[in-house]
């Protein structure tokens, strides 16, 4: 795999979209390339602290509120 | 489903408070709304609970059920049926942060990528996705921060697959730009005494 295709197909690799053989061709040009593993990193960094703001620590009110739903069902 | 099915449901929740909330705070934009979302989409879930076969998908489902339930408040809201955004390639050319990381003028730093994400504090993070225009938020949050597949994320969003691909790429290319833009305007990635090298 060459650079240029595995930098297109990074996104689809690091959400992994792509199938089983994609997948371990492009894990393969990673392992080789260190160009193409710095921004395989950088970009999987990126997208966990994308993830990290779908967490926030729920008020109480809020806390209150579930565990009154919660006991209503 | 008697009192150990709701006490079960319960602790789960309880568990899963900060993800729902910070999930809900994404969609919503509000902290008000968020409070609102997550209360809409228990309910929902616990009217659905016998649809869940695998008790240790539990939060896939709730998050799913969750990102549901706000798709349809938002295209409730909206005024017309969803149509092709209107340039939707944003500002133009693909923008990559990690190239722009690679420019001669931060070659001080050894490992300038590194630094950059650490410096990049939540709250960046969070305004940059936030300012993004709806369709590329959305496909953002249910794909990077809820960690759907493109096809789950296709079908809540009620768009084909290509679809959610490009405005993926599209979304991660603006919201590089503007973590760029907030880097060069708050000095993170200036050296030191030369805090104008836009």
């Amino acid at each position: 795999m060459s650079c240029e295709e595995a930098l297109r197909r990074l996104a689809e690799y690091l959400d992994r979209e792509l199938d089983r053989r994609s997948d371990a061709a492009l894990a393969r040009h990673l392992e080789r390339c260190r160009a193409c593993f710095s921004r395989a990193e950088f970009e999987r960094k990126l997208k966990q602290a994308l993830r990290g703001t779908g967490s926030r620590r729920a008020p109480e009110r809020l806390r209150s509120r579930i565990k009154s739903l919660v006991d209503s069902f | 489903m008697g009192r150990s099915a709701r006490e079960l449901f319960g602790a789960e929740v309880e568990r899963l408070s900060d993800r729902l909330y910070g999930s809900a705070l994404r969609f919503t934009r509000n902290a008000e709304d968020a409070e609102d979302l997550v209360a809409e989409a228990l309910a929902k879930a616990w009217a659905k609970r016998d649809e869940l076969r695998d008790p240790q998908a539990f939060e896939g489902w709730l998050l799913r059920i969750l990102a549901n339930t706000f798709m349809s408040q938002w295209r409730h809201r909206r005024a017309s049926p969803e149509v092709p955004m209107q340039g939707e390639d944003g500002e133009g050319e693909p923008f990559s942060l990690f190239e722009r990381l690679h420019q001669p003028f931060l070659l001080w730093w050894s490992n300038p990528e590194d630094a950059a994400v650490q410096a990049f504090l939540r709250e960046d993070m969070e305004r940059a996705l936030d300012a993004l225009p709806d369709p590329y938020r959305l496909a953002v949050i249910l794909v990077d921060v809820q960690g759907h597949g493109y096809a789950d994320a296709a079908a809540l969003l009620g768009v084909p697959v290509g679809t959610v691909r490009s405005r993926l790429a599209r979304a991660r290319s603006q919201l590089q730009r503007e973590l760029w833009r907030h880097a060069l305007d708050a000095g993170l990635l200036s050296p030191p005494r030369k805090r104008s090298a836009r």
